[in-house]
């Protein structure tokens, strides 16, 4: 919602633009049957296109809307994210705009009880994370898919109607001229929270909603303060509420508050009230400079999923299969893993390089990175937003506490989580005892400085093999792209390798498997079950 | 602990409670209870103590 008197798309820092449905002789080519159709072009859903197109794959991007995300939502994107963006080469604006962090700091009572640094070293390249308002995300993976002659985008086109036929789907599509009908191999359901898709295929989310219920507002302000989250707990502007500050760039600052007990949403939502309760935090802050109000929405903390994000043909990612609290801030992050993880595996199957049963890992995979999610999640909500009084007491002990003794504030932590490990995936081989220590296969493979780069730059985007073995890498050529790490060095020490060790990394960076005294047969082995090497099956 | 130990903790604990309004009583015995948790330095330990003193609350 915006202030009265203002459009919505009326934003002080951002010029929405305006796309129209095909026009003229884009026409003609609306029915053609496209390998892959994803519906919904928010971050999530340009990704997957943009990772498609990376492994050589055209598809069809529907978009509802005629321009981008009304408000910032989204702000917080996390260095894995980063390095998601610059694999599908897209990085580039978002590393000028976006504010990196690594620290944050929570408030009890206006008083400081626990400052926390994210994990970062010269090893990373990318910070832990960084600030960034939703609009600008989806802005530059739009220019980044305007130059992709592989990703055909349809704005102003809702799907109405989805259908199984054999092989494939048919869809029913509407936009500002006419209604129509095509097919695709494959859908990707990337149509956000209420997803059309999801409730057109008859599936319902599961699990559990939240008492705590949040206004999120932006305002413009000359503001003094780092790029460091607040999160203010019992302030005096709001006795028994939770409040957190985050700085996003043009000088735009995001306040999100709980709603008092028994304060109705609409209630909240009136414009006059949100301007008194950010009048009253900003003066809690001290800041004495004008402000304007930009921009403000509600939300609450919810843990809900889909059991299965594979229905037949049809692939959900991001919040069409999955609705997270924010306090993790993965439900962005998260719907980028799952749309590069159906990218890559859609795109090998779709070249005939894997059998169908790639396409089965992806639910465990990614619904399980969001189980994940939800156990972290409603350990911090818990803290936000205690669901009962003995968890209200407990917090309000731990936050007093805190004042004097800092092993409690460690509690306020809400240890940011690093992405997830696939430990249960059917296409991630079973660890090596031979390692002492290191990344273990399904994890993320760590970044460290390598020659001047880092290693996460020279992961190609096929599986990569990382090895300290000249001779392995030399009887893999052709078979798959080799990174030589020297033995001794800062990567080779930080994988726990030895001269003959090797990683086989995933096109989404994850470790498929690793070998400590690897031979070539170990690697063809590996290659085969992680890739599910297609053997003869139809995809 | 001896006997008089404990019965000087005891007594320390109800002046100190008496002393404070009963809104900050709870408050004051979930930070001992994080307190001397924290102190102690075992889990398992702590959770066996929680279980015990549950007991017998509706007696």
């Amino acid at each position: 919602m915006r202030p009265a008197g203002r459009g919505e798309r009326d934003s002080l820092y951002f010029t929405y633009p305006t796309f129209e449905a095909p026009s003229g002789a884009a026409r003609a080519g609306l029915t053609g049957r496209a390998p892959v159709v994803i519906v919904g072009a928010g971050p999530v859903g340009m990704l997957a296109a943009l990772e498609l197109a990376r492994h050589g794959i055209a598809s069809v991007l529907l978009e509802a809307r005629d321009t981008f995300n009304d408000g910032s939502r989204a702000i917080c994107v996390a260095r894995q994210s980063f390095r998601i963006l610059e694999s599908v080469g897209a990085v580039a604006p978002f590393l000028d705009k976006a504010l990196g962090w690594t620290t944050g700091r929570s408030f009890y009572r206006g008083r400081q009880v626990l400052e926390f640094a994210m994990p970062d070293s010269a090893d990373e390249k990318y910070r832990p994370m960084y600030n960034i308002q939703q609009q600008f995300i989806e802005q530059y993976l739009w220019e980044a898919i305007s130059r992709s002659p592989l990703i055909e985008m349809r704005w102003c086109s809702r799907v109405t109607g989805i259908a199984d036929i054999t092989g494939g789907l048919r869809l029913t599509v509407e936009d500002t001229q006419e209604g129509y009908a095509m097919e695709a191999d494959w859908v990707i359901a990337a149509d956000g929270a209420r997803s059309p898709v999801r409730s057109l295929r008859g599936l319902r989310l599961a699990g559990q909603n939240f008492e705590g219920r949040y206004v999120i507002a932006d305002v413009q302000m000359r503001h003094d303060y780092p790029t460091i989250r607040r999160a203010l707990f019992d302030p005096d502007c709001r006795r028994g509420g939770t409040v957190l500050v985050h700085r996003q760039p043009d000088d735009i600052w995001r306040i999100d508050y709980q709603l008092a007990e028994g304060e109705s949403e609409a209630e909240a939502l009136r414009e006059e009230r949100v301007r008194a309760s950010v009048a009253a935090l900003l003066a809690e802050l001290g800041h004495e400079g004008p402000w304007e109000l930009e921009w403000w929405s509600v939300y609450s903390a919810n843990t809900l999923a889909l059991e299965d994000y594979r229905d037949g043909r049809v692939f959900f990612a991001g919040d069409s299969a999955h609705i997270v609290p924010i306090f993790g801030v993965r439900g962005l992050n998260n719907g980028l893993a799952d749309a590069q993880n159906i990218g890559w595996k859609l795109a090998r199957v779709l070249q005939g390089r894997a059998g169908a049963a790639l396409l089965d890992s992806y639910s465990p995979e990614r619904r399980g990175a969001t189980l994940d999610v939800f156990a972290n999640a409603t350990r911090s909500a818990r803290f936000m937003t205690p669901p009962g009084p003995g968890w209200a007491l407990m917090r309000d002990a731990a936050l007093n506490l805190a004042l004097s003794h800092p092993f409690a504030g460690e509690l306020a932590n809400p240890r940011q989580m690093t992405p997830y490990t696939y430990a249960d995936s059917p296409v991630v081989l079973p660890d090596d005892p031979g390692f002492d220590g290191g990344p273990v296969p399904g994890a993320v493979l760590p970044d460290a400085a390598l020659e001047g780069g880092f290693l996460s730059e020279r992961l190609g985007p096929g599986f990569t093999l990382v090895t300290c073995a000249p001779a392995l890498a030399e009887a893999m050529a052709g078979e798959v792209e080799a990174v030589l790490i020297p033995p001794g060095s800062g990567a080779a020490l930080l994988l726990r390798a030895g001269p003959r060790s090797a990683y086989l990394v995933r096109p989404d960076g994850h470790i498929a498997a690793r070998v400590h005294d690897a031979t070539a047969e170990d690697i063809r082995t590996a290659l085969a079950l992680s890739g599910c090497a297609r053997q003869g099956e139809p995809a | 602990m001896s006997p008089a130990d404990l019965e000087a903790v005891y007594e320390d604990l109800a002046e100190t409670l008496d002393a404070m309004t009963e809104a900050q009583r709870p408050v004051f015995l979930a930070k001992l209870a994080l307190l001397m948790a924290e102190a102690l330095g075992d889990a398992g330990a702590v959770r066996g103590y929680i279980a015990a003193a549950v007991q017998n609350l509706d007696a």
